[in-house]
């Protein structure tokens, strides 16, 4: 099974065994990793989701759609080239040790 | 057993929830009591009535958080517990089951129930509701064996069951009292709109229409009469006539209710020891002229994060911008901002396209902005809200008017 790993701001991180097609939010709430909101329940009404994708997996996520990159324009720490909205990320298994970078704050 | 909580929660929805755990978050470390009437861990209520009932999102996908959390951040969750009163003079609460909590602070976060449909045949089989997860459930299984289904009212819930049972293949009927959608919220542009388009999925949509009786045979449901003396024939009769806000512990306590529990801009009640949140209270927003009830996840939510600051010492008013969202189908609706009692709308973009947003105005001040299609008119919205900026409807009519780049300059 794929994994994937959270680093919160300051710098502890979390492995997470993923099952393939879940979302990077569900799986941060339903394995109680903080940092991590995603108030809207992944519906891409909010970006209390928002996550720094490592540069190394970037290119493997599917591109940013209309909607995502909105709500990217919302995200209470700045939005910077690599982030990503992580309701918006299903887990694969060549997304095996995906690292994302939590921001400081989600609202 | 005398159970004690320096916060006690009653009511475990999104409002609830949210509360005890911002007041995780915020560092709060004494003991926080979350009692819940229904039995399980808390669940995300939009994907009820959307992804549930459509049978892509299964019970376990709902939890807020799983039960690990409620161990390892020391929040007792009452699950299946009943409030019965609240004893305002010994401050705690007391349980269906005899038990008693005390409370140093108490949070009324006890939801609304659904209007009853009152007429002859309600209480027959096949009659649902739709508010739980049970009753979410529920409507999936029978929708599965239905023909045709009728749905009465035309609000957020009607329309979004509608277009799920019709994607389902169903006969859908929706009886709406009033001669648009979704009349109470949202502007008539928009209403209209979503007629059409739920006209061109092939729901048959009835408005200035009520039920007068629903028909059964052998206990079961078998058609709506309506008010104009026709018959509908339905398998499944869906009442979604909105809610009614659970006030009923803070009125038997003595605490002042007006359709719900009345609270201050800080969410307070009149005794300081008790709050009041999410769909039961009435409270004065700056987006409206009058104390309002905002049944919504972000309300709920904000509203949980609000109280959870001021208990632990950040205290200050509630004065978060109000945000909805639907989807019906293939469309997804977002409103920013109060939109009710708008006198004026002015469309920009396109409504044939199924991308238009309309910018509601009273007084020549901007209320919100519904969207379909367009989410950068809504994050916009939401910014300029935020901010109280101005905008007057003669700017919006502008022909190159862009609410991005105003919202950016703003």
């Amino acid at each position: 099974m794929p994994k994937v790993i959270y680093q919160s701001p300051d710098g502890a991180r979390t492995e997470i065994d993923a099952p393939v097609g879940a979302t990077v939010r569900n799986l941060a709430l339903a394995n109680g990793v903080d940092g991590i909101v995603g108030e809207c329940g992944g519906e891409l009404m909010c970006a209390s989701c928002h996550v720094y994708v490592d540069e190394q997996f970037l290119e493997r996520l599917p591109p940013v759609q209309e909607e995502e990159d909105e709500m990217l324009e919302s995200t209470a720490c700045e939005r910077l080239s690599n982030s990503r909205l992580s309701c918006q990320i299903k887990m694969t298994d060549e997304l095996d040790g995906l690292l994302v970078r939590l921001p400081e704050e989600q609202l | 057993m005398l159970r004690h909580g320096a916060v006690v929660i009653v009511g475990a929805g999104q409002a609830g929830l949210q509360t005890a755990v911002s007041l995780r978050s915020a560092g709060f470390e004494r003991s926080v009591v979350l009692i819940g009437a229904e039995p399980g861990l808390p669940y995300e209520h939009p994907p009820l009535s959307k992804a549930l009932l459509a049978g892509t999102a299964q019970p376990k996908d709902v939890a807020l958080r799983p039960e690990s959390y409620f161990d390892s951040h020391e929040v007792e969750l009452l699950a299946g517990e009943r409030v019965v009163a609240v004893e305002r003079d010994m401050r705690r609460v007391l349980l269906e089951s005899g038990a008693a909590v005390r409370y140093e602070h108490l949070v009324l976060a006890t939801g609304a129930v659904n209007r009853r449909l009152e007429c002859p045949g309600c209480e027959l089989d096949g009659v649902l509701s739709l508010r739980t997860l049970a009753q979410a459930l529920e409507l999936r299984e029978r929708l599965l064996d239905a023909e045709r289904v009728a749905i009465v009212g035309a609000g957020f819930i009607g329309l979004e069951v509608a277009a799920v049972a019709r994607a389902m293949g169903k006969q859908v009927d929706v009886f709406e009292l009033a001669e648009l959608p979704m009349g109470r919220v949202v502007s008539e542009p928009t209403a209209r709109f979503f007629a059409r388009a739920h006209r061109r999925e092939g729901v048959h949509l009835h408005f200035n229409s009520g039920v007068r009786r629903i028909v059964g045979d052998g206990g079961r449901a078998r058609a709506v009469e309506t008010s104009d003396g026709d018959t509908v024939l339905a398998d499944v009769v869906l009442v979604a006539i909105g809610i009614v806000p659970d006030d009923e512990l803070a009125a038997v306590a003595g605490l002042p209710v007006a359709g719900g529990v009345r609270v201050d801009q800080r969410l307070l009640t009149p005794d300081p020891a008790i709050s009041a949140i999410g769909d039961c209270a009435r409270f004065p927003s700056p987006f409206a002229d009058r104390p309002v009830i905002l049944e919504s996840v972000q309300n709920a939510c904000d509203q949980g994060r609000a109280v959870a600051a001021r208990v632990s010492g950040d205290d200050r008013a509630y004065t978060a911008v109000p945000w909805f969202w639907s989807d019906q189908g293939q469309l997804r609706l977002q409103i920013a901002g109060l939109t009710v009692g708008a006198q004026d709308a002015v469309v920009i973009g396109d409504p044939e396209q199924g991308r238009f947003s309309a910018l509601c105005f009273a007084g020549g001040r901007l209320l919100g902005v519904e969207s379909v299609g367009r989410p950068g008119d809504h994050v916009a919205a939401r910014k300029l809200l935020a901010r109280r900026a101005s905008l007057s409807p003669e700017q919006a009519r502008r022909a190159d008017f862009d609410l991005k780049a105003y919202a950016r300059a703003a």
